[in-house]
């Protein structure tokens, strides 16, 4: 069996590596994630965990922050329905995170960068390839550099603006 | 107050539709009460000022400055930058100047685009020639220059430090007097770093006076494809309304007549990106069970970016088209 890590961790050639936030819930995914762990199974570097007590907490502002701030992707992970330890909170994650999906893609952020994905404890086996499958996806689509496109276009106190078609 | 030490005040309008200034004279007779006890150096909707004017001041020389309007091109930023310069306190009026406003929704385009579109592709243009206007154009005078188009639209605090936030489209004419009687009743510190003004903490939501029956949505409409129940909460029924991610501070004044809250205040409470804020806030109310349920509601909503950020697509975490 290839090596999952040597698929999909090779770095690009001007040293770029795609930087992954993933937002899990306790209870499910991110035992989902340890499980993973314990199992000792592959998955690529990349993805830096930011454990909630329930998938129902990731407000939709901390997705947009993480890309605003430089993020190439972000996952969002939670119990499945029907097993949310708080009974509805994943409830509410099925409609917030269809919607934030529409709406980062009106603003230019493809599919692949925001992965929405139910992890139960048991899905150790799932995550990883899930993680696996989300950095090469990230890869593919290369830098999203949010920062940087809103410095060129201006964006921050007293910035040197660039008129519309200037060299910058 | 004697007529030697006089407040200056000014208001300039930068890319914005004038509505701002409309909601200044809206305050009525306390105008007279304004211009009192402050004289007006420069307001290019109402006095006849010239840029030079404003140049020839002293730098501080403005003790009020409220600037309207977003940053587009080169002669706003100017304008921003000399305004600053020559004000005491600079007030980012209205959402435009706060956030880009409606304005700010042609960031989902691109330069490129929004030129295609105004001058040769929309169905109403005339343009066989295609042409597009030019910043620099040869003429018998020689050649002249018009402002340079930036690439997005922007907030005035992008371009220089603001000291209070007045929100609103228009910020509403009791607000504004509020804010104008702290002003002159020497309440109103100098120097903030952008303090909001003329507003609550609280959500449109809670002046609101429509009934909550606390049901979920089962579907959404638009304004003009269904009449609402009148007294019944506008959400719960299906129209979206931003009341709930929305600051307060306008007294619900759309919602009384049965208009969506479009959100023109700002984001509410602690949320910074009210887009992001309105979203949290939609997926806990819809009546889904089921995930295929969930994505049928909400394939229902249309521009989703356009209406959730209607009014902020400047300051929000984005701010807009990659």
């Amino acid at each position: 069996m290839a090596d999952p890590i040597a698929e999909t961790a090779a770095p690009s050639p001007d040293g770029w590596e795609p930087r992954i936030i993933a937002f899990l819930c306790y209870w499910c995914s991110y035992t989902g994630a340890d499980n993973a762990g314990t199992a000792r199974l592959k998955y690529p570097h990349n993805v830096h965990i930011v454990r909630l007590m329930c998938s129902g907490r990731i407000d939709p502002e901390l997705v947009t922050t993480a890309f605003a701030r430089g993020a190439d992707g972000v996952m969002v992970c939670g119990c499945h329905i029907g097993d949310c330890h708080y009974i509805s909170g994943n409830h509410k994650t099925m409609a917030r995170m269809p919607l934030l999906r529409r709406t980062l893609e009106a603003f230019g952020i493809e599919p692949g960068r925001f992965v929405f994905e139910w992890v139960s404890a048991a899905e150790g086996e799932k995550f990883a390839r899930l993680v696996r499958d989300t950095v090469a996806g990230v890869r593919a689509l290369g830098p999203l550099d949010w920062p940087g496109r809103l410095r060129a276009r201006g964006v921050g106190h007293g910035r040197d603006l660039q008129p519309w078609g200037a060299q910058p | 107050m004697n007529a030697v030490s006089k407040a200056k005040v000014a208001m300039y309008w930068a890319g914005s539709c004038g509505g701002c200034d409309i909601s200044l004279l809206e305050i009525g007779p306390h105008l007279l009460e304004l211009v009192a006890a402050a004289d007006v150096v420069f307001w290019p909707c109402a006095a006849d000022f010239k840029y030079h004017h404003v140049a020839s001041y002293p730098d501080g020389y403005i003790d009020l400055c409220l600037f309207n309007g977003s940053v587009r091109n080169s002669e706003q930023e100017r304008m921003a930058r000399l305004l600053r310069q020559k004000s005491k306190t600079l007030v980012a009026y209205g959402a435009c100047a706060i956030s880009g406003g409606i304005p700010a929704l042609a960031n989902l385009a691109t330069p490129e685009e929004l030129f295609a579109r105004s001058y040769t592709d929309c169905p109403s243009v005339d343009n066989p020639g295609g042409v597009l206007p030019r910043t620099e154009t040869e003429s018998l005078v020689g050649e002249l220059e018009i402002p340079h188009f930036y690439p997005q639209v922007l907030r005035l605090s992008d371009i220089v430090e603001v000291d209070y936030l007045i929100p609103g489209c228009p910020p509403q004419a009791t607000r504004v007097w509020e804010v104008c009687q702290a002003f002159l009743g020497g309440a109103l510190p100098a120097r903030a770093h952008e303090q909001l003004a003329g507003c609550t903490d609280k959500s449109v939501c809670d002046e609101c006076t429509l009934e909550k029956r606390l049901v979920k949505i089962s579907g959404f409409r638009r304004h003009h494809e269904a009449i609402p129940e009148p007294g019944w909460c506008l959400l719960e029924q299906g129209f979206v309304c931003l009341g709930a991610a929305t600051r307060s501070g306008c007294g619900a004044l759309c919602t009384k007549v049965n208009m969506p809250c479009r959100g023109c205040y700002g984001p509410s409470g602690e949320a910074r990106d009210q887009g992001a804020a309105f979203i949290g806030a939609l997926g806990s109310l819809l009546n889904a069970e089921l995930e295929a349920r969930a994505g049928e509601l909400i394939d229902q909503i249309v521009d989703p970016a356009g209406t959730f950020y209607r009014f902020t697509m400047s300051d929000g975490d984005l701010k807009g088209h990659r």
